[in-house]
């Protein structure tokens, strides 16, 4: 157990580039996944927490189950529709990156349109009156809520963010983990796993985790320094 | 809001541009586990890239995965080790051009101490009875791999309803993690050559039993047929089928060594 963990620090203290390659791209698919699923998830979030129609509950329970999506059904779902004898096949995109972002997507949609109806919602309820005696449209609550809860939804992109870094199920599915093209962290984790090379698998999880590690304290020093200046 | 889709659509556009763009010079070979894992591909990949430009791309699965991949028209070229299926998938017009490529043999890979005495038998379905009287357990691969299916065939001739039997568990994983799961519970198992030798995690594991001819694990490599599947590369993937049975193709893998033993061995006929 000891002699793994040395070696493994020994080898996360000289990266190679291929390890560098595959936390780049790893990077990367996390970006493109997260801005997407942000520019979907919030504003979705926002209009199920403002908006009334009915079936609301449902779509609030189902958004919620929906954050426990395991990711290797969405993996095979996706597969489904990309494969070429599947709907979406023509365009060839099995095991590339385009495909990883694709069904990270779907598993981040939910988690950040949950958890944006949460924050939304508790907004909402100190606003609502207010709002409607100023006769905002739907379209205005849902900005101007959007936009006073921004501090507070720094935590639902980060909850996606660290879904989309550490998930391995889909992007193992559909990216099939081919090296130098679609091998990420994780996949590169469950390989060096497979063979057996245990100080190398957990050297990248070292990895992995002081990536996600980094990412959290940037956002929590971005956000209290945001606060001290704007409030 | 209408400006915020447009922004999601160029964005999506471009994304997916990126990745047809990419596409072009490379081909997609579904291929096994065992290849993958014993770091064969690592070693002659490279050689066939520079030489041709043509990226290969690896999607490492079970043999009976990869057959069913290339079934669904999602490689080009299928790169496996199941004669039967092999040939079954040929027959059933999925597949074209097969070719020998090389071969390896399996090991029974068990505990030093070997509970199931199967060290005093150069036989493998003695072997796999001795296993099946002990109490050690068997783990299967259980993933319709090759390396599964070989399994099966030694279970059937040695007369063993195997799922009948308490010690037999079906891990459902590649050979490396059947390795793990071998080495933690001290069991046995069936592996190929190339998996074991290049296998780090060994703890008490050891070569219990191998040379027998029943073992002998031969590789073909065949294209998709792109009568099926029009977007088959079918010149990129012929290139890669006539090099790795070229002499070039075939030196390059005899010549990969782990610890000084050859892991495969050329059987292309040229």
């Amino acid at each position: 157990m000891l002699n793994t963990l040395l070696e493994a620090l020994s080898l996360v203290s000289h990266l190679d580039n291929q390890v560098v390659a595959i936390v780049w791209l790893s990077f990367k698919v996390a970006l493109a996944t997260v801005t997407l699923a942000t520019l979907i998830g919030l504003p979705l979030g926002a209009l199920v927490a403002v908006a009334s129609f009915p079936g609301r509950g449902a779509v609030t329970v189902f958004l919620n189950a929906m954050m426990g999506l395991p990711s290797v059904v969405v993996g095979v779902i996706v597969y489904l529709f990309l494969s070429r004898s599947g709907p979406f096949g023509d365009m060839g995109l099995l095991y590339s990156p385009t495909a990883m972002v694709m069904a990270q997507t779907v598993l981040v949609v939910p988690l950040i349109a949950a958890l944006t109806r949460q924050i939304v919602e508790d907004a909402w309820r100190v606003y609502a009156t207010e709002f409607r005696s100023m006769h905002f449209t739907l379209r205005h609550s849902v900005v101007a809520l959007l936009y006073d809860c921004r501090y507070s939804l720094v935590v639902a992109v980060l909850a996606g963010t660290g879904r989309s870094l550490s998930e391995v199920g889909a992007v193992m599915i559909v990216g099939g983990n081919i090296e130098g093209y679609t091998r990420v962290m994780t996949t590169a984790i469950a390989l060096e796993t497979a063979k057996g090379d245990l100080p190398l698998s957990l050297a990248l999880g070292m990895v992995l985790l002081t990536v996600v590690l980094l990412l959290n304290t940037g956002a929590y020093h971005l956000r209290l320094w945001a606060m001290r200046k704007y409030g | 809001m209408a400006n915020f889709f447009r922004q999601l659509t160029i964005f999506l556009c471009v994304m997916l541009m990126a990745g047809i763009a990419r596409a072009d010079e490379s081909i997609v070979v579904s291929s096994t586990t065992s290849t993958e894992q014993s770091g064969l591909f690592g070693h002659i990949l490279p050689i066939f890239e520079a030489k041709t430009g043509i990226k290969v791309k690896v999607v490492a699965l079970g043999t009976g995965q990869a057959l069913d991949t290339a079934r669904r028209g999602d490689a080009d070229v299928v790169f496996v080790h199941d004669r039967p299926a092999e040939d079954k998938f040929v027959a059933e017009g999925w597949g074209v051009e097969r070719r020998d490529v090389m071969y390896n043999d399996f090991v029974i890979v068990g505990p030093k101490t070997d509970a199931s005495k199967v060290k005093g038998t150069p036989d493998v379905v003695e072997g796999f009875r001795r296993i099946a009287a002990g109490s050690a357990p068997f783990i299967s691969r259980g993933d319709k791999s090759g390396t599964n299916a070989a399994e099966l065939r030694f279970w059937k001739e040695a007369n063993i309803d195997p799922k009948a039997w308490a010690g037999y568990k079906e891990a459902g994983a590649g050979m490396g993690p059947t390795l793990n799961m071998a080495a933690a519970m001290s069991g046995y198992t069936l592996a190929d050559r190339g998996t074991w030798l290049s296998f780090k995690n060994r703890q008490d594991l050891e070569i219990v039993l191998a040379g027998d001819k029943r073992l002998f694990n031969p590789y073909g490599v065949m294209l998709v047929n792109p009568a099926k599947y029009p977007h088959v590369k079918k010149e990129a993937g012929m290139k890669f089928i006539d090099w790795i049975t070229s002499r070039e193709g075939q030196e390059s893998i005899a010549a990969y060594k782990i610890n000084g033993e050859q892991l495969f061995f050329p059987s292309a006929k040229n």
